[in-house]
């Protein structure tokens, strides 16, 4: 191949590639820009404009935002827990119980890909306030514990774990769930870490749901909380929405900066590819 | 006066020996209630600052009160709630959705709760224009609270830019056009006028037929009157205004970001609730002007905005408390305070009799305009079923203005369906 | 205890907890919402009753369900081929060492951690007219610019084009993942072969990634359907429905119009086009896909 072609080609493709990924992140930094100016400021783009921290204090002041940013933290974290726990349970059972009737229970469970919990959200909805959950964090993350994905994924990953070390863990003294404490679960550490990434951003985002089940500041999460502060009925002031937006993406974004690595390797070495 | 003076110092001691006595062993009443924001600025501030008052003054009420985003949130959250294991007992909605609240039975007439001559005489004390919504079966269900009609903001510095007199604002339809055609730049930088067609496009219509003589539906709430030809006619007016006129740019005009595009100077005046106009006081920098909307040839507007219900769900305790908590916010003190901090209409002719708010309407005259155009306004569009009506609406509304569909065949659609559904209320 | 002659309690066991959660929230409300479509509106004052199919037969006469249908069409169509191509590009793009690869990936990964609902806000300054940042920009240049949102000809179009933007960076990590994981040495072959970096891609890289575009391809259909956030702060499904999709419609009925037997209606239908893709998806094309 001709050498400066295929130097051109790479010139090309990098500047596809710078070009793509502003247009991708133009969103964040145009939140960035508004939420350190003035609301008139930021939307005429005058670079002379006095920097201002004013729209985080008006945001921080206008709404609970430290209790919605608990309550998102105490809902992922548990949620993620459950799952967890759940999702393990039941993988090694798939996995290396050839129970009578597990083929069907899988295929069954297997249901949940497609069908997802916001989408019966009339009926979620009744039986959460039947159980006398509406309006609770326990609510909304419970019709989420049991995730047919994690299922899925673990399974596929205790599948591939050796007989050999079963049975060297039984020799061992170690019952059914000593072993899969004790064998599994360390043998499927990335494909947890690369669940508990789909998991996180998947609930921290998640909208539809929480809307219809929190009631109160004490349980709506970040993006309910989000949605009624900046709701566009209000007159939109996009300095403040940015600014909320803003501190409540940072935790998320500064352990993406700080942890991407790892998180492209857990799902390399996960079953997710 | 005096006698006025000591029933209340009597009543002050009264409640002061009961507080005594019952001493921290009386059992404390807990108020929850949602309300909706559906205008500009920190609104629930000033709500929260009112109930800080309120408990301050009764501590034997703890009020529990809810922001729950829009008007459509807040009822749904409110009914939610009751279905729920924690109730409200009161709560701000839409006082549009009073035949739905009804039909679901979940509020009572405040007929059925007030005792005494003077409460009686309370519920008389509000304009009668505001009560209308909230009347319906020979009861009163719902009372006045962030009540606004539709003004038109205007921009004084591009009237006289375009040699117009910006004390004198027009005051019809033919005028109208004609100041938005002197408005229009032609280089799109300045349109002549907005209203708003996202959010609630029944609303803004309401007042183009009013001011056309129509109303839009019945008092009982089971008729709809979409395919009158005033009606029509009102509508073929809207859209004339971009299509013919070329005075408002084509397309849905947004509810929400219309305040920042007329504080940008990109349209010389734009008709919003009164409820925008302490925002924009505080944000304008050029010199602006709040009239009446203009008429056809009669002015006209519908109220709109948020009333108190009290739920049926709640004990005989709870509901004395819920009224008392309801005539506090309502009383003439409150509702200037929140008039002028919002620019809602004080909802009683007390109000805007009060020292605060009469040096403020002096000082700043726009603040007066909403009241004084409740003589020409009507009730909001209110039926059973009222949010698929409503729907009907707002679709054959934007179907015409965004999509071009001929009005008298959008709105005919609308009126069939609507009947279809209210069959069942005749 | 023998451990073999209890396998199936025990496998029983290890699944009930998943199982009891799964049924309650997945399969008994699915027969629910069935049963709760065959009856009419209730209130306290006029209890419900059996009406058979009359909601289906008012669904075939409400002229909102159609268009939301047909919206839906156009919104999957819109954006499931579309984010698809952008994930892999995506990949590829930082797959190799380019100048800023780590930049570039935050870039595109971006989308996944901003909330939706809260994004949808700053998308509404961009689409906005007149003051909006595409207005500002494209207008001095003399490009003319629809009413974004409220032009009922792009008003959707603009929503698929934030979903598109929303899902490819998040699909993007799992292809990058999957490329990581392939071996260089095929590449080193295929360079040495002289083959075209085209060619290669389309002969070896493509089919090595389809279990990941199966598993993607799964996510970006169920998305689809259950990606409506942004509707609620930008559009409200108007202007006349033009926006509206399927679960929007949904929420709307049951929510504001307190019509659950319609919204269960419609729910079915939703179910019915969720089933049928899932077929099509696990039965015919996993089929071709060779697993390691």
């Amino acid at each position: 191949m001709n050498p400066s072609l295929s130097y051109l080609r790479k010139a090309v493709t990098v500047v596809g590639a710078w070009l793509l990924a502003i247009l991708w992140i133009s969103p964040l930094l145009f939140a960035f820009w508004a939420a350190f100016h003035n609301p008139e400021d930021a939307i005429h783009f005058d670079l002379t404009a006095p920097l201002t921290l004013g729209n985080f204090v008006e945001a921080w002041n206008q709404a609970p935002f430290p209790r919605y940013m608990l309550n998102t933290f105490l809902l992922v974290t548990g949620l993620l827990a459950a799952q967890m726990i759940l999702a393990t349970l039941a993988a090694y059972a798939f996995a290396r119980f050839n129970f009578v009737g597990g083929g069907i229970a899988f295929s069954l469970i297997l249901v949940q890909l497609m069908i997802t919990p916001e989408i019966l959200i009339v009926e979620n909805y009744a039986t959460i306030a039947d159980l006398g959950l509406a309006d609770s964090l326990t609510g909304i993350g419970l019709p989420y514990a049991a995730s047919a994905f994690g299922i899925f994924l673990l399974r596929q990953t205790f599948k591939s774990v050796p007989r050999e070390l079963d049975d060297a863990a039984r020799m061992e003294g170690c019952g059914t769930l000593g072993i899969l404490w004790r064998v599994y679960v360390p043998l499927a550490m990335p494909t947890y870490l690369a669940y508990g990434l789909v998991s996180i951003s998947h609930h921290w985002n998640n909208f539809l749901w929480p809307l219809v089940v929190s009631n109160s500041v004490e349980t709506r999460p970040l993006t309910v909380g989000l949605a009624i502060f900046g709701a566009p009925e209000s007159g939109v002031d996009w300095s403040i929405v940015s600014a909320a937006t803003l501190m409540s993406v940072a935790p998320l974004l500064i352990a993406f900066l700080l942890f991407q690595r790892q998180f492209i390797r857990s799902f390399m070495a996960s079953g997710i590819k | 006066m005096s006698l006025f003076k000591s029933k209340k110092l009597l009543g002050l001691a009264l409640g002061t020996t009961m507080a005594l006595t019952a001493g921290a062993a009386a059992a404390k009443t807990t108020l929850t209630m949602y309300y909706p924001v559906a205008v500009g600025g920190p609104l629930t501030k000033i709500v929260d600052g009112i109930v800080a008052d309120f408990e301050a003054k009764n501590p034997d009420i703890d009020v529990n009160a809810i922001y729950a985003g829009n008007y459509n949130d807040a009822r749904i959250k409110a009914l939610a709630a009751l279905k729920s294991g924690k109730p409200a007992q009161l709560s701000v909605m839409f006082s549009i959705d009073i035949y739905d609240l009804i039909e679901q039975d979940a509020i009572v007439a405040f007929d059925d709760i007030v005792s005494t001559e003077e409460d009686r005489k309370w519920l008389k004390s509000f304009y009668p224009a505001l009560m209308e919504n909230g009347q319906t079966l020979g009861k009163t269900w719902g009372i006045p609270f962030q009540r606004s009609t539709i003004v038109m903001y205007y921009n004084k510095d591009a009237y006289r830019a375009a040699g117009l007199d910006p004390e004198n604002p027009p005051t019809t339809w033919n005028a109208l056009v004609d100041a938005g055609k002197k408005l229009t730049k032609k280089d799109g930088s300045q349109w002549g006028i907005m209203i708003p067609s996202t959010g609630y496009p029944y609303w803004m219509f309401g007042a183009l037929t009013k001011q056309n003589g129509q109303v839009l539906m019945n008092s009982d709430g089971n008729e709809t009157y979409f395919n009158n030809p005033k009606v029509v006619e009102a509508l073929s007016f809207w859209k004339d205004l971009s299509v013919k006129h070329g005075v408002m740019p084509k397309g849905a005009i947004e509810w929400g970001t219309l305040r920042q595009n007329f504080l940008e100077g990109k349209t010389a005046m734009m008709w919003h609730s009164t409820g925008n106009l302490t925002t924009v006081k505080k944000k304008a920098k050029f010199d602006f002007g709040v009239a009446m909307l203009p008429g056809n040839p009669s002015r006209g507007t519908p109220t709109g905005g948020g009333n108190f219900y009290i739920f049926k769900k709640s004990s005989a305790e709870e509901k004395k408390a819920a009224l008392k908590l309801i005539k506090f916010m309502t009383s003439a003190d409150n509702a200037a305070k929140w008039s002028m901090e919002t620019g809602y209409i004080g909802v009683s002719p007390a109000a805007y009799d009060t020292k605060k708010l009469q040096a403020y309407a002096k000082n700043f005259p726009p603040a007066a305009v909403a009241r004084d155009q409740l003589k020409f306004a009507t009730a909001e569009l209110s039926t059973y079923q009222t949010g698929r009506v409503r729907k009907l609406l707002d679709d054959a509304l934007q179907s015409v203005i965004a999509g071009g569909k001929a009005p008298a065949d959008a709105l005919g659609d609308a009126q069939t369906r609507a009947e279809k559904l209210l069959k069942p209320y005749k | 205890m023998n451990f073999m002659g209890n396998r199936h309690v025990i496998g029983w066991l290890l699944i009930s907890p998943a199982a009891i959660l799964l049924v309650t929230f997945t399969h008994y409300p699915a027969v629910t919402t069935f049963f709760s479509s065959l009856f009419s509106r209730g209130n306290p004052i006029r209890p419900s009753k059996f009406v058979g199919a009359d909601q289906y037969l008012a669904l075939l006469d409400d002229p909102v369900f159609w268009t939301v249908l047909e919206n839906n069409l156009y919104y999957a169509i819109g954006t499931i081929p579309a984010s698809i191509a952008l994930a892999i590009a995506m990949a590829l793009l930082v797959d190799r060492a380019l100048a800023g690869t780590g930049f570039l990936r935050l870039a595109y990964f971006t989308p996944t951690i901003l909330p939706m609902i809260a994004v949808a806000n700053i998308w509404l300054f961009f689409y906005t007219p007149e003051i909006g940042l595409l207005d500002r920009l494209l207008n001095p240049i003399g490009i003319e610019t629809p009413n974004w949102l409220g032009d009922p000809s792009t008003a959707l179009l603009s929503l698929i084009f934030i979903t598109i933007w929303k899902e490819a960076g998040f699909f993007m990590i799992f292809y990058l993942a999957a490329l990581q994981a392939q071996s260089p040495e095929l590449k080193e072959a295929a360079k040495l072969e002289g083959a075209s970096a085209f060619t290669f891609f389309r002969r070896v890289t493509f089919p090595l990634l389809m279990p990941t575009t199966l598993f993607v391809l799964v996510n970006a259909v169920l998305n689809s359907f259950k990606l409506v956030d942004h509707i609620f702060i930008l559009t409200k499904g108007g202007p006349d429905n033009a926006s509206s999709l399927i679960l929007y419609y949904i929420y709307e009925t049951a929510f504001s119009f307190f019509d659950t037997p319609y919204a269960s209606a419609l729910t079915i239908i939703l179910l019915l086009f969720l089933g049928i893709l899932a077929l099509i998806q696990f039965g015919v094309l996993e089929r071709r896909i060779h697993y390691r």
